[in-house]
């Protein structure tokens, strides 16, 4: 054990941080970010303190909160859905993908397919899950069947779902009544996911989202499924060595990961946008966000709802620093990636206990 | 007078609450063999890693050839000329035996370099493919890579952490050999160990440890076996276990004419037939390499048949899940695949029972917690709490964890490799007794490179060489020198 002492400091090595220390780690890596970030600010020519008042005062307001949680919804969802794919083991950095693929399926069913009106929302729902699932399935299968790394393949499959996307807005679905913008036709209000009156906020999407982080947080610590998922997350021979079918429970959790992003996916075309269009406008990146989140939280799903609220709050200030400052978009992703490396450093400094006297940390 | 190498003064070493050295003093001369006797956890290790500079005493001082040192970390205790070969091999283990040991190059002049390096190998009569990639080599092979780097780094010293738990007679013979030549050179080598017989035999000075203390310090002709398991222990125990007659019951497992390929594509094993029945131990011998591995990951479903059938309790093994229904696996890989260092150690217990206490899909962690507690207590895995996670535990510790799980489940078939590799004599006894117990309900199937403990435990005995059986013997007619002489490949049947 190696100790080290600076001005009556004492800093050691420790074995696990407990959750007091966890959550002040997380909230020093947030304060750490802020400060590199007002470094950013002050070479832009900008007074920070100027720029983190009127991001704070903007967005603590009704509809700064509104909009904050109508972000927070998608980045919820597929933090949620994240979360039980790293926890099997999987590096899924395709919710990207399967988030379009969810909102594709939803729009099938909205202006395609002939149903009983009633039922056409519930149908949206449940189509946009199974084609954000599906989605998710093909990297996979390619895994436990042939070895194919999911890192690569599930990146590769956002890029081929954003085509996916684009092409069809341009293309074949393209809306009649859109004087030729690479939109969809509007959806029918059977469709739509009612909204809080004055804002974006679709509710029942907000309430699936904490309701779906309760239950894989229960699937994880309290069931069996959870608990076999867990271990064949941490690889295949020793699925085996333990008997566990290695493969199906690899295919659930991403079956179950896939579908939760996907729901993101119908939120946003039948809660926000209430028609398909182009990709990069259906998702500003939710699907990358999330990786953020699921690590933010430290892959406890109830984590995931502080971690999307903060997520969700820096991209409503990145908009705010967009219109009231002038600052270039690529200013606030500077921002974000602050915050993930600060996390990154943060994690290292949680392996090392402070002791300054009678305090302890 | 003897020259002094090295000499350590009351040495004091804590981790949080435990003194693992108290006030230890320690002296290595030129041209001896000092052998450091102690049960696990006694501070062996802890002392040695001070020495090698991997901890920092906090207490104490140390010479080298009577200058005071301070060791900061290997690269300083390497430059002092301290060599070191750990118990477990710490190489890359996708890299060549040959790239593997460039680490040694930059002490080396570069002209010679690692010709240098295959010449100290073959005056110390250490042979190994240097093309071959560590990862395929066998447990013993790699120890050789590791006496080939601790040779070449100790030029003056040279320290041997427990160098002969995992090796066969043979290898060990051979590894003796060599420590004499360095002896005869005038090297200083520390010889790690709790095996009283090899002490006595290699060592020219004893120092004994017990409890983070220096018990004795004596010379080789001082004391006796007898004399040093009380010194090491506290109490004279009996070490060898009385094996009884118990009545033999139906066939478990069943091969035949097994052939199995090894990660490279050769046949690793070459035709092997045998069964096992409830009520015996059926015991394989040989050293390592020789297709044990390969033979025991085929029987518990991990690798693929080429050949020929293995049957559990009458039906052909089609998956590891098939085999996990009737049997139980320790493995010789102990961390990562018996044992799971980022799961607590309530979960590492879990991962066989968590089905026998769930209910409709919940598994039920009040009652496994309770089961939990009763075995960490029975097989005495000392652990903080059930939530500390496993990877944590000192080696010991470890494997009890795993014994706990794998040889309470209660099953037809138990595959034991190595299972008291690492283990104290205590334990050990106690896990021999077990298993000896165990074999009334189950049947078992030994693997071992310890030949004492095959033949204590054995009822059935065959020696595997080159991926074949070259003989099963009956116990009570099996002969320690001809089994010797079977697993070195010098005698068939």
């Amino acid at each position: 054990m190696k100790v080290k002492m600076i001005h009556g400091l004492k800093i050691e090595r420790r074995e696990e941080p407990g959750l007091p220390a966890r959550i002040l780690l997380k909230v020093l890596a947030v304060i750490l970010s802020f400060l590199f970030s007002a470094i950013l600010f002050a070479i832009s020519g900008i007074d920070p303190w100027y720029a983190y008042t009127l991001i704070f005062v903007r967005s603590f307001t009704y509809s700064g909160l509104a909009e904050i949680t109508t972000k927070l919804i998608p980045i919820l969802l597929c933090t949620v859905g994240l979360i039980v794919a790293f926890k099997a083991g999987i590096w899924n950095i395709g919710a990207e993908g399967q988030l379009l693929l969810g909102a594709v399926g939803a729009t099938w069913i909205a202006l395609f397919v002939d149903v009983y009106d009633p039922l056409r929302l519930p149908l949206a729902l449940l189509v946009g899950m199974i084609f954000g699932a599906s989605w998710a399935l093909i990297p996979i299968i390619l895994k436990v069947r042939l070895n194919v790394n999911e890192i690569v393949s599930t990146l590769m499959m956002n890029y081929v779902a954003s085509g996916i996307v684009d092409y069809l807005v341009y293309g074949p679905w393209k809306g009649a009544r859109e004087w030729g913008f690479p939109y969809t036709d509007k959806f029918p209000d059977t469709v739509w996911l009612p909204l809080i009156p004055g804002t974006r906020i679709h509710w029942p999407t907000l309430i699936f989202g904490v309701f779906s982080s309760i239950m894989v947080y229960m699937l994880f610590s309290k069931t069996v499924l959870g608990f076999e998922m867990k271990v064949c997350g941490q690889g295949r021979k020793i699925a085996d060595y333990l008997g566990m079918p290695y493969g199906s429970r690899l295919m659930i959790a991403m079956v179950i990961s896939g579908g939760l992003v996907g729901l993101a996916g119908v939120g946003e075309v039948c809660g926000v946008h209430r028609r398909l269009r182009y990709a990069s406008s259906i998702s500003s990146g939710y699907g990358y966000t999330a990786i953020i989140g699921a690590w933010l939280s430290g892959l406890n799903p109830l984590g995931s709802i502080p971690s999307a609220f903060l997520l969700a709050f820096l991209l409503t200030g990145r908009d705010i620093i967009q219109v009231s400052l002038g600052l270039p978009f690529a200013t606030s992703n500077i921002f974000n990636g602050c915050i993930l490396l600060s996390m990154l450093v943060v994690e290292a400094l949680g392996r090392y206990r402070v002791r300054w006297g009678r305090w302890t940390i | 007078m003897m020259e002094e190498l090295v000499r350590m003064v009351r040495i004091t070493k804590r981790f949080s609450n435990v003194v693992a050295n108290d006030s230890i003093d320690f002296t290595l001369y030129r041209g001896e063999v000092h052998g450091l006797l102690g049960e696990n956890g006694a501070g062996k290790s802890t002392l040695m890693n001070i020495l090698y500079g991997l901890y920092k005493p906090d207490d104490g001082e140390i010479y080298v050839e009577g200058r005071r040192v301070y060791i900061n970390s290997p690269k300083d205790a390497i430059r002092l000329g301290i060599g070191r070969v750990p118990q477990l091999p710490e190489l890359v283990e996708s890299l060549t035996v040959a790239e593997n040991l460039t680490v040694l190059l930059p002490g080396l002049h570069a002209s010679s370099g690692l010709d240098y390096i295959l010449e100290v190998a073959r005056r110390y009569g250490i042979s190994l493919d240097f093309d071959a990639i560590v990862y395929h080599l066998s447990f013993g092979e790699k120890h050789k890579i590791e006496l080939i780097k601790g040779i070449v780094r100790g030029s003056k010293i040279l320290i041997l952490d427990e160098p002969t738990t995992m090796l066969s007679p043979w290898e060990v013979n051979s590894l003796f050999d060599c420590i004499s030549k360095m002896r005869d050179e005038g090297r200083g080598i520390v010889f790690v160990s709790h095996r009283i017989p090899e002490v006595l035999r290699i060592a020219d000075r004893i120092t004994v440890l017990r409890r983070g203390r220096c018990v004795a310090s004596v010379t080789r002709n001082e004391v006796d076996e007898h004399e040093l398991v009380r010194l090491m222990i506290g109490t004279d125990i009996d070490r060898h276990t009385v094996r009884d007659r118990v009545e033999l019951g139906e066939e478990v497992l069943r091969v035949e004419d097994l052939h199995v390929l090894d990660d490279m594509g050769g046949e690793a094993v070459r035709g092997v037939n045998f069964y096992v029945r409830r009520g015996e131990i059926f015991g394989i011998a040989g050293v390592a390499g020789n297709g044990q591995r390969e033979l025991v990951e085929a029987i518990t479903g991990l690798r693929d048949v080429s050949r020929g059938r293995i049957l559990i309790k009458g039906e052909e093994l089609s998956s590891p899940r098939r085999f996990r229904l009737y049997g139980s696996h320790i493995p010789d890989e102990r961390i990562g695949l018996g044992l799971l260092p980022s799961f607590t150690v309530l979960d590492n217990i879990a991962l066989t029972f968590y089905k026998n206490f769930s209910n409709n899909g919940f598994i039920k962690f009040n009652e496994l917690k309770l089961h939990t507690e009763r075995l960490v207590e029975t097989y005495d895995v000392v652990t903080p709490s059930l939530g500390t996670l496993a990877g944590k535990l000192s080696g010991g510790n470890i494997a009890r964890l795993i014994l706990a799980r794998e040889l309470s489940s209660d099953k037809d078939l138990i595959v034991a490799v190595h299972p008291t590799f690492g283990l104290d004599i205590a334990s050990t006894n106690k896990v021999r007794k077990l298993l000896l117990e165990l074999r009334r309900k189950s049947a078992v199937l030994l693997v071992s490179e310890d030949l004492e403990e095959i033949l204590q435990l054995s009822d059935r005995i065959a020696v595997m060489y080159g991926g074949r059986f070259v003989d099963i013997v009956e116990a009570d007619e099996a002969d320690p020198e001809k089994i010797g002489l079977m697993m070195s490949g010098v005698m068939g049947s």
